[in-house]
């Protein structure tokens, strides 16, 4: 079974994320970019997958400019097998990816897609929705725990108030939620092996789709900074504040 | 061959992130309980850290002066004892073997060096043999296939964990540099011993103890280089100390960088007077002389580095490097304590622990004042000529 996995190239998540002056976006020159954390937890159950015998190939996917090569790379040092990345430069929302998804697993017929629960950068948590209902399989989101049998997956879902477990035909679409595994660090000799394995490229025409934003983001701007709190001096002034001010009780 | 750009990049950050992710948080426990936990050890040696310089050939990643000082500049923002437990691997432990060793004697050790499955220890120390390197005592005497040796090694960093030492003695007692052989001795040999760790200033977690040698009988084919090793010793040694030194000039900066970091953290959260004491000028004076050594150190070292890539011979650049970047970082140790007034004395801040840890760079591998005469001596060889 091929495993597809999804990786996006994202702000690091230890940098402080700026808004650019004139609000169109967030700073992103001269920013360092990683791969998106829960995409991490992806690959690495992809690869723990192929470890224990049930993957046979783990291709790492990624859609953006060049620079998400080095993405890929990242995946492919943490143990995948080969990459596909499709070049474009401009703005790609969750729709886009998830079709230029669906038209790479049409190819690759994978028995399995996994991607991260959502972007640190967007927080949309929508692409493996998307391409879910666009290819019309199965989906397990929010896994806690991820289980392969014989044409099926049992998926540990994190959801309100505890967790629920469903049964999924492959092939399926599962998105990995925060404490589905810990991902390792790609070692230092891998890295340099990965440099060898292939990256096959494609421009969305070449795909048949059409990537061009639905939604127009109209402006971008810093939270409202946190407001200096009061002091109260007797029990009877808190209660009175609560109740009218605040309306809490 | 040189790794291309992106390459580079991405190995630095995987170890830039191990550090700050795995051994940061660990820095106190390390310190308090003298020692690094078995399992991140085994992380280490998972991510490839003890082979950053064997060849490739024997498993490692055989990574030029350069690669290497930038992957030190990251381990050396974590405590020292993080770096100390790869560091004989990487540097005075394995040189001699690649520089020297023979075809088989690579082969049998270089792999299990590069995975850390071999600790190795570079003994060339000696109680009355430090700074003069070339007096040392330990005596190998030569009896059939095999070297009897006899003497005591001083402060010999990972001794007490090691599974194979490169120990300097003396094979002929007649001459002076060029009567000393390297040998290559695996625990358990008989007639050595260790010493208990001793206890040290700082770095704890990071350990040194004597090695005693007692009618320790070493087979002929150990000794470095083979029997064409005879009197090669003290040379293949001192070839060994200027590739080290580069290497240790890339750990002050990283450490440099750290302490600035915690220095500016705290200047910006502490107040005094109702303001950030970063607001002080006094303090930004402190900060910014820190700021621009680290800088400087950085510059250095990375220049040293890729003009012995470039096959320069660097004996002078190193010992410079090694000189600037240690006695910097004391310098900037010093502010950063400084800076954090009252706090910088107390163990819960790591300016405190580095303030102790640093000290002793500006004594191993040549103090101070050795790679003022090196340098000196290279000058003025220029000189005649």
């Amino acid at each position: 079974m091929k495993v597809l996995v999804a990786v996006k190239r994202v702000i690091d998540y230890n940098v402080k994320i700026r808004v650019k002056a004139d609000k169109t976006g967030v700073e992103t020159a001269n920013v360092k970019m990683s791969m998106n954390p829960f995409d991490e937890i992806a690959v690495e159950e992809a690869i723990r997958m192929k470890e224990a015998g049930k993957a046979t190939e783990v291709i790492a996917f990624s859609a953006g400019p060049t620079q998400c090569q080095e993405t890929i790379r990242t995946a492919l040092a943490m143990g995948a097998d080969r990459g596909v990345h499709v070049v474009t430069d401009g703005e790609l929302q969750p729709l886009a990816v998830a079709k230029l998804l669906k038209a790479v697993a049409d190819k690759e017929q994978p028995g399995l897609i996994i991607v991260g629960k959502q972007a640190i950068d967007d927080d949309s948590n929508q692409t493996g929705q998307m391409v879910a209902a666009l290819l019309g399989w199965s989906q397990g989101t929010f896994a806690n725990k991820i289980d392969v049998a014989d044409g099926s997956v049992t998926v540990k879902r994190e959801v309100d108030g505890g967790l629920e477990n469903v049964k999924l035909k492959l092939p399926a679409v599962i998105t990995t939620d925060l404490r589905l595994n810990e991902p390792r660090y790609a070692s230092l000799p891998n890295i340099m092996k990965a440099k060898k394995k292939p990256i096959d490229q494609h421009k969305p025409e070449d795909l048949g789709v059409d990537v061009a934003p639905r939604l127009k983001t109209l402006k971008v701007e810093e939270p409202a900074g946190r407001k200096a709190g009061i002091k109260v001096k007797t029990v009877a002034e808190l209660v009175e504040k609560l109740r009218n001010e605040a309306g809490v009780i | 061959m040189p790794l291309d750009s992106d390459t580079l990049e991405q190995l630095v950050d995987t170890v830039g992130r191990f550090v700050r992710e795995r051994c940061i948080p660990l820095e106190e426990q390390v310190a308090e309980q003298d020692k690094v936990p078995d399992d991140l050890i085994e992380e280490m040696k998972g991510l490839g850290l003890f082979g950053l310089t064997v060849p490739e050939e024997y498993g490692g990643l055989g990574l030029n002066t350069e690669e290497e000082s930038r992957v030190v500049i990251e381990l050396g923002h974590a405590a020292p004892a993080f770096r100390s437990v790869c560091g004989t691997n990487i540097g005075i432990g394995s040189q001699g073997l690649i520089n020297a060793g023979t075809e088989e004697q690579k082969r049998k050790y270089l792999p299990g060096v590069a995975s850390g499955e071999i600790i190795t220890s570079f003994g060339l120390t000696e109680p009355e043999a430090g700074s003069d390197a070339a007096g040392l005592k330990t005596q190998a005497r030569r009896d059939g296939n095999h070297w009897i040796l006899n003497g005591t090694k001083r402060y010999i960093t990972n001794a007490n964990v090691a599974h194979l030492l490169t120990v300097m003695a003396r094979t002929n007692p007649a001459k002076g540099g060029s009567g000393i052989s390297a040998f290559l001795i695996e625990r358990g040999t008989p007639g050595l011993r260790f010493g208990k760790p001793e206890k040290k200033m700082g770095q704890q977690g990071a350990h040194i103890c004597d090695v005693i040698f007692e009618d320790c009988k070493v087979p002929a084919v150990q000794m470095l280089g083979g029997e064409a090793g005879e009197g090669q010793g003290f040379r293949s040694a001192m070839k060994t100390l200027d590739r080290g030194r580069i290497h240790v000039a890339a750990l002050c900066v990283g450490m440099a960088e750290r302490i600035v970091e915690e220095s500016l953290k705290y200047a910006a959260e502490r107040k005094q007077f109702g303001q950030p004491i970063a607001n002080f000028q006094l303090i930004q004076a402190m900060l910014a002389d820190s700021q621009t050594e680290a800088y400087a150190m950085k510059t250095m070292v990375m220049d040293a580095a890729r003009r012995r890539d470039a096959g320069e011979d660097t004996a002078m650049l190193a010992s410079c490097a090694k000189l600037f970047c240690s006695e910097a970082l004391g310098r900037i140790a010093d502010r950063g304590v400084q800076i954090h007034g009252g706090a910088g004395y107390i163990r819960s801040y790591a300016v405190e622990r580095f303030y102790r840890d640093v000290r002793i760079v500006r004594l191993y591998e040549g103090t101070s004042q050795i790679q003022q005469i090196i340098i000196a001596r290279e000058m003025m060889r220029g000189q005649k000529a």
